[in-house]
């Protein structure tokens, strides 16, 4: 009876990761298939590889997703943490005040968000291009490194800044020797989230850019119409990059804490 | 720690000039009419009165409808899904958990794109339906296609939220109810689900809110003609050119998303002893994309 | 002894509500000063006044004679062992220690040496290397002393460091103080509003409530001429009487005149007299000064606490001897055992 229940529970969970992966896996199998059809398998081969090599149209929109969004994680990792630092310093209604705003970005459907960004450069008539997608991108990201970070921030004691300057550190080295190290978890998990945020990025990204500025995502929607196999490709080293990541990301403190014997927890957290 | 109080400043003005002035301009263009210049456009309500068209209100119905369904399916295949993860052994939640967050880190239009192959008329669903001598089936371009779009994109999301508040509580609870002679499904009804709903509702919530103003998948999967109300905002701007209704609607969506959000997170602090802080709500809307985390850290 | 540290007219308002009613005080070489008073009475305000983390309203702080009130604290010689000793969880207690010293960017060398000599000063020899984590709170709060201590401030100021310890570690924690601050030969200033602590330790205290000093003195002063009804109900037990001053050495309460040991207060003032329960004896009827029934008795472990209720009211009394329960009585006490104080309005 128990038994026959795990294997209910085996089968349900295992079909939904189906769901999840198969299409995954799918497109990475197929990614090597020597036709150009996406649903027979003729035979193995790097072509598709290749020819994403050759393509300068999609190298190029590579080069402009990783590009922005590095330049947006950065700009916006930094503002983010100084103003949530700032922010638990300031009067209790300036702070509701930029929250409640810091919100809109992430509360607003995202098509809103772009179509407003693309009125206002418009507006000011900024020629639309790299320079726009890099602000809009850093507009929609700040908010997020601000949830992250912010309350990282609200948690820390206030005497240990206190603390620090009593012992002569400057409020620069208070910031740097004190203060980062601690809200660093709240960083790290901001940082990433602006960068895939703004690696994934479409809509924002499609209002907002123009004069063949195209990031990843513009030109596989550009794409769509016509089967590509170069899409699977660039899709399968994504996919390949970002699990290499995540495996990286969540067993190496695993590993080093293991080896020094500490709390795993502690190091995941 | 004063000193640093003055750092508030230039993230004042960028969220000024990039977050209020770009949404107050769709306001601006929402109540005007066209003029040559920016200075004579003229104050008119007739943006709103287009809504009355009933192309406009079967493309907001049809948003809609769309939206609930995969609501309704995600939830239906989520709340079991996290149950039965909640049910397992420590180790093996945090890997199960890992495994569905992974896809969510992938780019959308890659992950719409494999199904565009996957059920389009020579793809491998139909290729295999045909294999086993049942005819093609026609699924691109349908709202089949873009409900399995939509769900495939938002499952994890409904997943994730519901087993943390699974997790989150305290086992005592249920022992206590059956010790009071509750059976299980009684407590599971009585007691478990009710704890958890605080994860329903954020899940309900983030993937309800995408659905209904999705663009991409139903652009991809619905194809060109297929219109949801983020298409047709798209319209406006792009193939129309008519600003000001677009901005009209733009306006109208995004208070009908904050409205829902404002009503969800009342109804969640109702049912849920909830250990929110000052901030609570924040926390709870930033949650969407912050949840892609959640396995790592 | 030389004059360290000068308040002068130190005021303080937190959003419209004054914390500090012109604090006026000297902190001398070599002291152990305590701050001492209820929760709210404005001894952590003065104090974090002198840190340099809060401003005053008003009045200036002088240090060695120079006016250090808008001086940052990271500009100050003096240093701070905080309420929950603030220690950095991302530094081990090595790095701790030697944080303030890697500030001021010593030799590698010295600040190595500086820190073993320091935490072997407070009893903390092999545990550079260890979490803060790991450490008790005992141990937490060795490494907060030794990590403000190691700069070699002038003055160490102290915000209820022992508050968080169970009592058995307070009360060993509070004797080692004492030595370190002797071993050291700095200034000392601690806040606490535990009287037994500030008692046990304090050269000099300075009562505070609401705001304002009440008295400042020597423990046995403190203890044994309270300058108003407050300190005397603060520290200790106390029965606290309100009589008049008839002349010098002439008291009257409870409608009978006694001799005290009191002068200079103006005749047929109105005045509060205190009298310590274990100042009190009970006597065989005839034998003492005030007539009575006993109450009451509870045993208190050293001593018991009987009640001696008189005609005019409830005495309390510390003795050692038994007694029994409605048994009438006398209460006797010595001239010198009667305090008289200025009448303060009531607390």
């Amino acid at each position: 009876m128990v038994k026959e229940k795990k294997y209910v529970k085996g089968l349900c969970i295992s079909l939904c990761l189906l769901f999840l992966y198969a299409p995954l896996f799918i497109m990475a199998f197929f990614s090597f298939n020597s036709a150009k059809s996406l649903s027979h398998f003729k035979g193995f081969s790097m072509r598709w590889y290749e020819s994403l090599f050759g393509n300068i149209q999609l190298l190029d929109a590579v080069f402009v997703s990783v590009s922005i969004a590095l330049l947006a994680t950065l700009i916006s990792t930094v503002l983010g943490t100084i103003t949530a630092i700032a922010l638990t310093k300031s009067k209790r209604k300036i702070r509701t005040a930029i929250l409640q705003v810091n919100n809109l970005p992430i509360m607003n459907p995202e098509i809103v968000t772009a179509i407003s960004l693309m009125i206002f450069f418009s507006f000011i008539s900024i020629e639309k291009g790299y320079m726009t997608m890099l602000l809009a991108h850093i507009a929609f990201c700040t908010p997020y490194v601000i949830t992250n970070v912010y309350p990282k921030v609200k948690q820390l004691d206030d005497n240990l800044t206190d603390a620090a300057m009593d012992l002569g550190a400057t409020p620069f080295q208070t910031l740097v020797k004190v203060i980062l190290p601690q809200i660093k978890s709240g960083i790290m998990a901001g940082a990433l989230l602006a960068f895939t945020m703004s690696f994934d990025d479409f809509v924002i990204s499609y209002f907002v850019s123009g004069n063949g500025v195209e990031n990843i995502s513009i030109v596989i929607y550009n794409m769509s119409k016509r089967m590509n196999p170069s899409i699977y490709a660039l899709s399968t080293i994504v996919l390949v990059v970002i699990l290499f990541v995540l495996l990286l990301g969540t067993f190496v403190p695993y590993l080093i804490v293991k080896k020094r014997g500490g709390k795993v927890n502690e190091a995941l957290r | 720690m004063k000193q640093y109080k003055k750092l508030v400043s230039p993230y004042c003005f960028w969220l000024f000039a990039l977050t209020i002035i770009p949404m107050m301009l769709i306001a601006f263009y929402a109540f005007t009419s066209k003029g040559t210049e920016i200075t004579t456009f003229q104050f008119t309500l007739d943006n709103f009165f287009k809504f009355m068209d009933p192309i406009f209100l079967s493309v907001l119905m049809r948003s809609l409808v769309l939206g609930v369904l995969t609501t309704a399916i995600c939830f239906l295949i989520g709340y079991p899904i996290a149950y039965m993860i909640a049910k397992c052994k420590e180790n093996t939640q945090t890997i199960l958990i890992l495994l569905i967050t992974i896809p969510t880190w992938i780019n959308l239009l890659m992950r719409t794109y494999a199904w565009m192959s996957i059920l389009s008329n020579n793809g491998i669903i139909n290729n295999l339906l045909q294999s086993i001598g049942l005819g093609r089936v026609h699924m691109m371009y349908t709202d089949f296609a873009v409900v399995i779009g939509m769900v495939y994109n938002f499952l994890p999301f409904m997943i994730l939220p519901i087993h943390t508040s699974l997790t989150n509580m305290d086992k005592s609870l249920t022992e206590a109810s059956m010790d009071l002679g509750a059976s299980r499904i009684q407590t599971f009804f009585k007691v478990t689900f009710r704890l958890s709903l605080s994860g329903v509702l954020t899940g309900i919530t983030m993937v309800f809110l995408p659905a209904i103003s999705a663009f991409v998948i139903p652009k991809m999967l619905g194809g060109g003609q297929y219109s949801l109300i983020g298409n047709f905002i798209e319209q406006q701007f792009i193939t129309v050119g008519n600003w000001h209704f677009g901005s009209a609607v733009s306006l109208v969506l995004a208070v009908i998303v904050i409205v829902l959000m404002a009503l969800i997170y009342r109804v969640e602090k109702r049912t849920n002893v909830s250990n929110e802080d000052e901030e609570g709500g924040n926390k709870r809307y930033g949650k969407r994309k912050k949840i892609r985390k959640g396995s790592m850290h | 002894m030389k004059k360290l540290i000068e308040l002068n007219n130190l005021t303080k308002e937190f959003n419209g509500q004054v914390v500090l009613k012109g604090i006026h005080l000297d902190i001398h070489e070599n002291e152990f000063m305590t701050l001492l008073g209820p929760s709210g009475c404005g001894k952590t305000t003065t104090l974090r006044i002198v840190g340099g983390f809060e401003e005053a309203s008003n009045g200036e702080v002088l240090f060695d004679g120079i006016d250090i009130s808008s001086l940052p604290p990271y500009k100050r010689e003096v240093n701070t062992v905080f309420q929950k000793y603030a220690l950095f969880p991302h530094m081990n207690v090595f790095d701790n220690v030697a944080f303030g010293l890697k500030i001021k960017k010593l030799d590698k060398a010295i600040i190595e040496q500086k820190v073993l000599r320091m935490l072997n000063l407070v009893g903390l020899e092999g545990f550079e290397k260890r979490n803060i984590s790991q450490l008790s709170g005992g141990q937490q709060q060795r490494v907060a002393i030794a990590r403000a201590l190691v700069n070699e401030p002038k003055v160490l100021l102290l915000d209820e460091p022992l508050g968080a310890l169970d009592l058995k570690l307070r009360k060993a924690m509070q004797i080692e103080l004492k030595n370190i601050q002797k071993e050291v030969g700095i200034t000392f200033v601690y806040v606490t509003h535990d009287q037994e602590e500030a008692l046990t330790m304090s050269d000099t205290i300075v009562v505070m409530n609401d705001g304002s000093i009440q008295q400042i003195g020597t423990p046995t002063d403190i203890y044994n001429e309270p300058e108003n009804r407050f300190v005397a109900q603060f520290i200790g037990e106390s029965n606290i009487v309100e009589g008049t001053f008839v002349k010098d050495f002439l008291v009257e309460f409870d409608g009978q005149q006694f001799v005290c040991v009191d002068k200079g207060f103006d005749e047929g003032q109105d005045v509060d007299i205190v009298l310590r329960p274990e100042d009190l004896d009970i006597v065989e009827v005839g034998q003492g000064k005030i007539e009575g029934t006993i109450s009451s008795i509870i045993f208190k472990g050293v001593h018991y606490e009987i009640m001696v209720e008189t005609d005019e009211r409830m005495y309390k009394v510390h003795t050692t001897d038994m007694s029994e329960v409605g048994k009438k009585v006398n209460l006797d006490f010595w001239p010198e055992d009667i305090h008289v104080m200025e009448k303060m309005g009531t607390y």
